[in-house]
């Protein structure tokens, strides 16, 4: 098959409006997950790093079963079981972020833990040393240092994340996977609109990348 | 017999496990007086000076700061530690702080003070302990000389009423020693209540008004300089001198 000669450009010409309407939504998805997701990573992480039973327990275990099974399985259950238990109805876009901050959030958790635990403890012990409260040392003291290690994990973990959007397609959310497949079902074509697709996805992922090392090189 | 001790340690005891590290540690720390820890590695010195600031816990006994107990349930443990500052062996400074920043930040979150009366009382603290020009650099631009200089001023600007010293001086290249030994001196000398732990036998002597000597968790000996030093009472702490002098 001679792929040049082939292409047919009308395809992406005719959907061009539907594939940046899925683009921006793809964009919406990833930065609702990535900044809900991070929150709850954070809160967890916390969880996790407590002495108390009932605090580490219950976070180690949602840190296993988030990745410890498919994403797809995930945004499934949770569109057809928790999102429509919920709500009493399915929402897909609803689903779709819910779905991917759960499962960020198991991923950034070990980032936070792994980026605090590797601050020094003669940093807190200074700290508290000066009458702060352990609040105010992990917030002014060893969080600052960590999120400046955290940053090339984070990077890593928000690329993942504008890739695994491109599942919830399966629900039916119309994000920039949906309107592909879409477009190469309607015209049985495959290289036009999966190609074109690749492209978007590298030009979010790049620009995400190079964001985080302008962010890392700021700090 | 001291009168009113600003700290009063009674018979504490601390074990990490079956390892025992403190057993029945009792002294009381007058007001301006300079006490020296000494003894070999792992005699628990550390250990002791941690548990004045409630860094290390110990299992039982008391410790009272200006009288009030640390496990009173009353007490809150960062009032506590606001008034007794101190210093590490590593240094500790804030690495993504300027100097100025490591000195202003404990009197602005913990004393509430503005960034005016915080950095007017920095630069105050900086000049005094001869590092005015090191106000914007950052922690990893300094000797370790200086890194603990800045370190005993951002101490000294909670304005506590005792100053605590775990080894500041053994982290340092030998030609440091001395720039920091001479700020604590100055400190002493303008009636700092300090608790030195170090293995600066010359320091212990010339600025100790009490020297404790601790092995194996326990105090053998309390004196004053020139009897701990010239005339031991214990075999123990003999033998300990004769391999330190």
């Amino acid at each position: 098959m001679c792929l040049v000669s082939d292409f047919n450009f009308h395809i992406i010409e005719d959907y061009f409006s539907l594939f940046m309407e899925g683009t921006i939504l793809t964009i919406e998805l990833s930065i609702a997950g990535i900044i809900l997701g991070s929150l709850l990573g954070l809160a967890i992480a916390f969880g996790n790093m407590s002495r108390r039973w009932y605090l580490h327990l219950p976070t180690q275990g949602y840190i296993h079963l988030f990745r410890g099974t498919p994403l797809l399985l995930q945004i499934l259950i949770v569109h057809f079981g928790l999102v429509a238990q919920v709500l009493g109805r399915t929402d897909a876009i609803v689903a779709a972020i819910v779905a991917l901050a759960l499962n960020s959030a198991a991923y950034t958790a070990e980032i936070f833990r792994a980026g605090i635990q590797s601050i020094d403890k003669g940093q807190t012990e200074a700290a508290l040393s000066l009458g702060m409260t352990r609040g105010q040392a992990m917030r002014h003291i060893v969080l600052p240092q960590a999120i400046k290690r955290m940053i090339p994990a984070f990077g890593n973990e928000f690329i993942v994340l504008i890739k695994d959007s491109s599942l919830v397609a399966i629900i039916t959310a119309p994000e920039l996977m949906y309107w592909t497949r879409s477009a190469a079902a309607q015209y049985s074509k495959v290289w036009e609109p999966y190609l074109f697709a690749a492209l978007v996805y590298l030009v979010l992922t790049y620009s995400m990348s190079k964001l985080l090392k302008f962010v890392e090189r700021k700090m | 017999m001291p009168m009113n001790p600003i700290i009063s340690v009674q018979g504490i005891h601390k074990a990490f496990g079956k390892n025992v590290v403190l057993q029945d540690i009792s002294i009381e720390i007058e007001k301006q007086e300079v006490v020296v820890v000494i003894g070999p590695s792992g005699s628990g010195k550390s250990t002791f000076l941690r548990c004045l600031n409630l860094l290390e816990s110990p299992e039982s006994g008391d410790i009272r700061i200006e009288g009030q107990s640390l496990f009173d349930k009353k007490t809150k443990i960062e009032e506590i530690r606001a008034e007794a500052g101190m210093v590490f062996q590593s240094f500790n400074l804030f690495p993504h702080k300027t100097v100025l920043e490591n000195i202003m930040l404990a009197p602005m979150k913990v004393r509430g003070q503005t960034a005016e009366q915080a950095k007017a009382k920095a630069l105050e603290l900086l000049a005094k302990v001869g590092l005015s020009d090191k106000a914007d650099a950052k922690p990893s631009s300094l000797s370790g000389g200086q890194s603990q200089r800045v370190a005993i001023a951002r101490a000294l600007a909670m304005e506590p009423k005792v100053m605590l010293f775990d080894e500041p001086t053994s982290a340092l290249d030998p030609e440091m020693v001395g720039e920091v030994l001479a700020v604590m001196k100055q400190l002493a000398q303008e009636g700092m209540t300090m608790v030195v732990v170090t293995h600066e036998m010359g320091f212990a002597r010339e600025v100790g008004d009490r020297i404790v000597f601790m092995e194996q968790g326990k105090i053998v000996e309390i004196g004053e300089p020139k009897q701990l030093f010239e005339a031991p009472q214990h075999e123990r702490t003999k033998a300990f001198l004769s391999k330190v002098l």
